[in-house]
């Protein structure tokens, strides 16, 4: 029978049933500072071993500073989860790229750059972004600390089996740089909703998806978790086995690999999914979110809806964005393209990669924040840092008066001293916009790479297919 | 991790839609490396103003519920962040049952792990819970809820309920099959 691409991963790493639900076998573990102390504590508690330390890797970023390694972090309750991560990855046995490591950076940064993420394989980590890795034909899922502690003990995990999802996107974009993954991606995630993938593992289809490069392709897959999905993913073809060939942690026998993966890795012609939605990449044109959830999105060219309109009969999504207007102090019919930020924020697992800051680099043209708005420019990687210095990229933030940082989650969400204070607005390359989350009291707005360079530079957003 | 009994009480009303885990539990609490004594975080952002005062409007600073176990909250509850924190916050804070349209997959598969149980049912029948104001019967056993002489029945996958009724440690479940774990790994190295 015709199998989707999904299906194939999920039937290849069935360990067994019980109890009616699948003991699913996970290749490669990720671990961060945040979601695994509890569950290093459990297995300490329950006298149990790490079963795969040779497929777990560790880094942390969520609570990093950003600002000079050499200092001491200020912050001791961050300083004793970053110290408690080391000694748990000493005590069990697990490779940890660590603030002074040339490795480090955002965990789903890392993982494709490295060549931990393979395409056919089971990815887990602490944290739901880890459907980023889905770009690479692989199942990634994001897990809560009890399952974190259940596939170090195990290297398994139990599961239901996800119903599928076809995504298609056909067509081209009609703007290869103004029109970004980013914009495919919340496009999408504003028609099906935010519960839209719930139960569902999405494969992202089409011309316009086969047409993307790597860095553009995990921009997709992490946003998967903001459409509710279990995971996200891409077929592999010759752009993803060129992208992993040759990075550190790759399987000897690779090219035997790949020339498997080539056959194995894709949907059949036939397959069912469970579900379908298509939109042509023609129509999507650069993207802003006013609300507090990404569905709560629209075109740069549109106004902030009212929320009757918005919701279209729906009385709890009326109510939802009408407290969404009041926390955002945003009115009803304000063109988009008139709304003035306070900061920008170009980072995060979604949009840190280096094509993103060559793309916002590339917009800059000499020109310069506006003196009303600070901007901080935080790669994904210490080898993206690296890869963009090399460039010259950090000069070109610089005399634009960006700040250049050093790498980690930092303002995406906030647990490190990277923060919005309280009413300030921001136009940020992150993937959630919900109350608070880049500071208490905070307003974010999510766009692509160069809109946010875009509005740093005016002042406000703009549709950045005039700039381009 | 403790049985799952039945539990009566009156349930909070939190009728939002996609309260996402940021809001359950705020990140500047997610710093702690324990699991305990999240309770007091628990929506911290909309129970307390800047001074740490409670802020009088939201419902869970009403005393009429300051002994519910049982909360009714909105379509897709518990979106977005796979911070257990938040499982560990409800529970905390006393809540054993969460009741809604519709949950966020992480977080669902999170509650199980605490012995939280989440209970998705109809809108229209939330909506006839929202308007009582007895106390509420969940049964897990039975699997129904009862409330003002009427019951409702909800579904729930077996091998979960299992798992909340018995208590299990689902670690020690899995290393059972010990034996298959080892043969998958000698056939499927990677």
């Amino acid at each position: 029978m015709p199998q989707t691409l999904f299906e194939k991963v999920w039937n290849s790493h069935k360990v067994t049933e019980i109890d009616g639900r699948t003991l699913i076998y996970i290749d490669r573990h990720l671990v961060h500072e945040v979601t695994s102390p509890q569950a290093f504590d459990g297995l300490r508690l329950n006298k149990r071993k790490v079963r795969r330390p040779d497929l777990t890797f560790a880094t942390m970023d969520h609570n990093v500073p950003t600002n000079n390694r050499s200092l001491p972090i200020i912050d001791q309750i961050s300083a004793i989860q970053i110290k408690t991560l080391e000694a748990n990855c000493k005590e069990f046995g697990i490779e940890l790229f660590d603030l002074h490591s040339p490795y480090q950076g955002i965990v789903h940064v890392i993982g494709p750059e490295l060549g931990i993420t393979l395409p056919g394989t089971t990815i887990v980590c602490g944290d739901s972004h880890t459907s980023t890795h889905g770009a690479f034909g692989s199942f990634a899922l994001g897990i809560g600390t009890s399952d974190v502690e259940h596939v170090l003990a195990t290297q398994c995990l139990v599961m239901d089996k996800p119903k599928t999802f076809e995504i298609r996107v056909d067509g081209k974009r009609k703007h290869r740089h103004a029109i970004t993954a980013k914009d495919i991606i919340l496009s999408i995630i504003k028609k099906i909703g935010t519960a839209g993938g719930t139960g569902t593992v999405i494969e992202y289809r089409g011309e316009a998806i086969s047409d993307l490069s790597m860095d553009e392709r995990m921009t997709i897959c992490n946003m998967s978790i903001e459409a509710g999905a279990r995971a996200g993913l891409i077929a592999p073809d010759d752009k993803t086995f060129d992208y992993l060939k040759g990075r550190k942690y790759i399987p000897k026998n690779y090219d035997d690999l790949v020339d498997s993966w080539k056959t194995e890795l894709v949907t059949d012609n036939g397959a069912k999914f469970d579900k379908t939605f298509a939109i042509n990449a023609g129509d999507i044109i650069p993207q802003v979110s006013w609300g507090t959830n990404p569905a709560m999105t629209s075109d740069v060219t549109d106004a902030v809806p009212y929320p009757d309109e918005y919701a279209k009969g729906n009385k709890s999504q009326e109510d939802a964005a009408k407290k969404a207007l009041e926390y955002m102090d945003l009115k009803p019919g304000t063109k988009i393209t008139d709304i003035k930020i306070d900061r920008v924020f170009i980072g995060s697992c979604t949009n840190a990669r280096l094509q993103d800051l060559i793309e916002a680099a590339d917009l800059i043209h000499g020109r310069k924040a506006s003196p009303n708005v600070r901007v901080m420019v935080v790669p994904g990687s210490q080898q993206v840092k690296k890869q963009a210095e090399e460039m010259g990229l950090d000069k070109i933030f610089q005399d634009a008066n960006f700040e250049w940082r050093e790498s980690g989650c930092s303002m995406c969400l906030g647990m490190n001293p990277d923060i919005l204070s309280r009413g300030e607005r921001c136009a940020s390359t992150s993937n959630r916009n919900f109350e608070g989350r880049q500071g208490s009291g905070g307003r974010t707005h999510l766009v692509s790479p160069v809109m946010a360079a875009a509005a740093a530079i005016a002042g406000h957003f703009v549709d950045v297919r005039e700039w381009l | 991790m403790e049985k799952f009994h039945k539990v009566s009480s009156t349930a909070i009303p939190l009728d939002r839609a996609n309260v996402d885990t940021d809001q359950i539990v705020p990140k500047q609490f997610l710093k702690l490396v324990q699991r305990t004594g999240f309770g007091k975080f628990l929506f911290h952002d909309w129970r307390f103003d800047q001074d740490g005062q409670q802020k009088p409007d939201f419902v869970l600073n009403d005393p009429k519920y300051s002994n519910s176990h049982i909360l009714l909250a909105g379509e897709n509850f518990g979106s977005g962040s796979s911070r257990e924190h938040a499982a560990w916050a409800l529970k905390d804070y006393g809540l054993d049952v969460i009741i809604a349209p519709s949950f966020a997959d992480i977080f669902y598969n999170n509650c199980f792990k605490n012995g939280i149980l989440p209970i998705s049912l109809q809108r229209n029948v939330i909506d006839e819970l929202l308007q009582t104001k007895s106390a509420i019967e969940v049964d897990l056993e039975s699997q129904t809820i009862r409330c003002d002489s009427k019951t409702i029945s909800f579904a729930i996958d077996d091998g979960r309920k299992k798992t909340l009724l018995e208590g299990l440690d689902d670690i020690a479940v899995t290393l059972q099959y010990e034996d298959k774990i080892t043969s998958y790994e000698k056939s499927h190295a990677l």
